[in-house]
């Protein structure tokens, strides 16, 4: 048996009461499997009843002015970069010791722990920016309860829902960004972590209580399934990371907004794929940045033509980026917490291999198996897969290492073919393309130019309007004065 | 180690045995055992008269069928003398197709009615009456629950639920329909405590999670709760005593079933972080820890093994029954001079997905 006392614990936040369960589940080193740390379970007759108790802290919540709440919310980005913050059980957790609990249970390495951490950070601190982008640079006051005036009308905007559920994965720290904003817009969050990945909502969590804060806004909960669902039944409003089943699940419950796959392209246009050696960078990183975890990364490449030799230049690329000791500052691959996720991925590709009409390019360059053990660590070798039509099952998958296709087709087909795509660069200067593109329905963020398909602007949401999803806009009149 | 006497962990054991070789002699004996035993020792090559003389003997018997308390006739089940009495069938299980049934004459009654003495009257008081919020029909514990109030001087309100429909729903991925069901038990248990004088309630944890959404419990009289029904947690009750009892009405949880009987619980503390240790009505019925990959060796204490069950009553004898559960085997204790079961689970739990249900 372990010895239970000497492991970090992991509590559950309750409207921002730390609260102890009786049943505990163990986190484990990624490689090696030893217990890294015990979180407490909440069951899923407390989570319902918490939130059918939640008006309380949604009252409290709004009664914080916007405009202090942004001050809260760049504090408290500060302290989560750079302050020891309370674990819950009365340890404290310095920025180092976040890093590395999160990469031992994740897979993460150190260096791209870090790059999340400053994205959270921006996120934080650069609320205003992304609020304005969210309200389309709204007046905050009109949300304090204010009548305001926009390009001289009057408007008002009321609260949708009292809380916000979000049932996170353990892929990336960096999908806490999609709700942090439901906290600055006053909205209580209801958060279920990752089995692998509670790390980064209970730093953040801690970050905004200690920068002032109502803890109220707050419930953490690491759950199972029967908890997740409670979340997302019991809350007004309900995000959930999934793939095509889950989206499938949801698709006619206007409360719940579903982050599935990204299926995120590059497209390049006929007036541009001649010069594909001179953005051949920009096409790789946006495979391989964040170990090709986020939903952001590109999974495809279009091209009208050099399909074989883009091909053969990414995975010559991307062969040369091997599994790193985790401290190492340019590891950019992640090791498979589950192994089975690694197993399910290789055995996917192997599958689709055996249909004529595809290669694993990146075969002729890495020295090794796809899958490869380091330590007692899983890693999957980025792979380039050269498809001869869009129509292979290997053209358009998405899966969490960097894997992408390289497949022509003709720029007149390109939108026909490629299906939703969460992100899409496109490299060209035809304006008749980009008009194309520009009316596109499948696009749901558009980078027009060789921009990274990871590259976010805050400014700029997509998936889906967090905004727009917690507030509507009434109607309102006056008596003149 | 054990708290209990030595001599009290012997004279349980004596009571044990020689109970048990009463009912093997009254199950084995043409004047009085039924067509089912007698017809198996005839298959079996040895008498079980004679060569069952302590517990520990109990191993010679293979595990039980339970497949053939649906594949039989009832007549089989009949002992000798109580041939012609009209007898009560009770059922298990089951979502398709004929059920697992039970015969009884009074078995059921013995164990709620010792179970009564156990009830604390502060929180159970004698003369109050009790609201049945678990499952009706065929079930034993539509009656029982009706037995129990009645011995301690109450009367028992009754709603209907039926625990198929809701594992059929659950099975099949309906959760929508599941909770309206919910909501449609909880609808018609809500004004019962609300307009009736109830202090002591029967329900599973999911049944009083949903009443407690719907009504303050102990507000509206409940004293006492008896839970059942379903596997639970210390988690689970910790929740339930504490935040829908608000630790203002007595929590008693159970395990039993329709070829078992109750088993009482430790009661519960949250010193002992409501840990939940069961023990069964022995000598009536016996609860065994036993080693999933090697049935005839009993786990150590404070170890997980699958529940083996040997019903031993004049009216069923159901030698090494193994049960769908696992349990951590635990020490005697206080009254209870033998094995106790503890933390209660659908068996390999971690490994399969088990609908419960509602119940």
């Amino acid at each position: 048996m372990t010895t239970m006392t000497a492991l970090t614990q992991i509590p559950c936040i309750r409207s921002g009461r730390v609260y102890e369960s009786l049943d505990k589940s163990e986190l484990v080193h990624h490689s090696g499997g030893e217990a890294v740390a015990q979180m407490s379970m909440a069951n899923s007759g407390l989570i319902r009843r918490d939130i059918n108790k939640i008006s309380r802290s949604f009252e409290i919540l709004q009664d914080v002015p916007s405009a202090k709440m942004l001050e809260i919310c760049k504090q408290a980005g500060e302290l989560f970069m750079n302050a020891s913050l309370p674990l819950g059980d009365g340890a404290e957790q310095s920025p180092q010791d976040y890093i590395e609990s999160l990469s031992s249970t994740t897979g993460l390495p150190y260096s791209l722990v870090k790059r999340n951490m400053g994205k959270i950070h921006e996120v934080m601190t650069q609320m205003p920016t992304i609020l304005g982008g969210l309200t389309r640079g709204l007046d905050l006051t009109a949300l304090d309860g204010a009548v305001a005036q926009q390009g001289g009308s009057l408007i008002s905007y009321y609260p949708t829902a009292k809380s916000l559920g979000v049932v996170l994965p353990s892929n990336s720290p960096g999908v806490n960004s999609i709700w942090i904003p439901a906290v600055a817009l006053r909205i209580p969050v209801v958060l279920k972590p990752g089995r692998e990945e509670p790390w980064t909502p209970l730093r953040i969590i801690q970050a905004f209580i200690a920068a002032g804060c109502p803890p109220e806004a707050f419930c953490f909960y690491p759950t199972d399934h029967e908890g997740a669902n409670v979340i997302l039944q019991s809350c007004d409003s309900g995000i959930i990371f999934g793939d095509e089943k889950t989206v499938a699940r949801y698709a006619s419950n206007p409360a719940v907004q579903v982050h599935g796959p990204g299926w995120s392209k590059i497209l390049i246009g006929a007036d541009k794929a001649d010069q594909w050696e001179s953005f051949i960078d920009v096409l790789a990183a946006s495979i391989y940045e964040n170990g090709g975890r986020s939903c952001v990364n590109a999974s495809c490449v279009l091209t009208p033509k050099h399909g074989a030799e883009i091909a053969d230049a990414l995975a010559k690329r991307l062969a040369e980026i091997k599994p790193c000791e985790v401290d190492d500052e340019n590891a950019t691959l992640c090791g498979f917490a589950n192994p089975k996720f690694a197993e399910y991925f290789e055995s996917t590709i192997e599958e689709g291999l055996n249909t004529p009409g595809a290669e694993d390019l990146t075969a002729r360059y890495r020295n090794s198996e796809r899958k490869v053990e380091k330590g007692s660590s899983v890693y999957m070798l980025p792979t380039v897969v050269h498809c001869e039509s869009f129509d292979h099952p290997l053209a358009n998958r998405e899966f969490l290492f960097p894997y992408a296709s390289v497949v022509e087709v003709p720029q007149d087909q390109m939108l026909e073919k490629m299906g939703p795509s969460l992100v899409v660069t496109a490299v060209t200067e035809d304006a008749a393309f980009i008009k194309q593109l520009l009316r596109s329905p499948l696009i749901e963020r558009l980078n027009l130019g060789a921009l990274p398909t990871s590259r976010v602007t805050w400014d700029q949401p997509h998936e889906g309007n967090l905004f727009e999803f917690l507030y509507k806009r009434r109607a309102i009149q006056t008596v003149k004065k | 180690m054990s708290a209990i006497a030595e001599s009290a962990l012997a004279q349980a054991k004596d009571q044990l045995d020689q109970h048990l070789r009463e009912i093997i002699q009254w199950h084995f004996s043409p004047e009085t055992g039924c067509p089912y035993w007698l017809n198996w020792a005839k298959q079996a090559g040895w008498d079980p008269r004679e060569d069952v003389k302590t517990y520990e003997d109990v191993v010679k018997f293979p595990h039980f069928d339970d497949e053939t308390l649906r594949n039989e006739p009832h007549e089989v089940w009949i002992p000798k003398q109580y041939e012609g009495k009209p007898y009560k069938i009770f059922e298990t299980g089951g979502t398709t197709g004929l059920p697992k049934q039970r015969i009884s004459w009074h078995d059921h009654e013995y164990d709620y009615t010792e179970f009564a003495e156990t009830l604390d009257p502060e929180f159970f008081p004698r003369g109050g009456n009790w609201l049945m919020m678990g499952p009706t029909g065929p079930r034993r514990l539509r009656l029982t629950i009706e037995h129990l109030a009645n011995v301690m001087g109450g009367s028992c309100y009754h709603l209907d639920l039926d625990p198929r429909w809701v594992k059929k729903l659950i099975g099949n991925g309906q959760g929508d329909q599941a909770k309206a069901y919910m909501e449609h038990i909880v609808d018609q248990a809500a004004p019962i405590l609300k307009h009736r004088n109830v202090s002591c309630l029967f329900t599973t944890p999911k049944l009083l999670e949903a009443l407690g959404e719907k009504v303050d419990v102990p507000g509206v009289g409940i004293k006492g709760v008896f839970l059942g029904g379903t596997s639970m947690t210390p988690q689970v009750v910790r929740f339930l005593a504490e935040e829908i009892l608000e630790e203002k009405a007595q929590l008693v949880p159970t395990y039993g079933n329709t070829l078992m009987g109750l088993a009482c619980s430790k009661p519960l503390s949250a010193e002992d972080d409501y840990a939940l240790t069961y023990y069964a009505p022995q000598p009536r019925a016996v609860l065994r820890v036993v080693d999933p990959d090697d049935t005839v060796k009993t786990v150590e204490y404070g170890e997980w093994g699958r529940v083996e069950l040997t019903t031993i009553t004049k009216e069923l004898f159901m030698p090494r029954f193994l049960e769908r559960d696992e349990v951590i085997r635990r020490e005697p204790w206080g009254r209870f001079a033998w094995d106790g079961v503890g933390e209660v689970r659908p068996f390999r739990a971690s490994e399969n997905k088990v609908v419960e249900g509602v119940y």
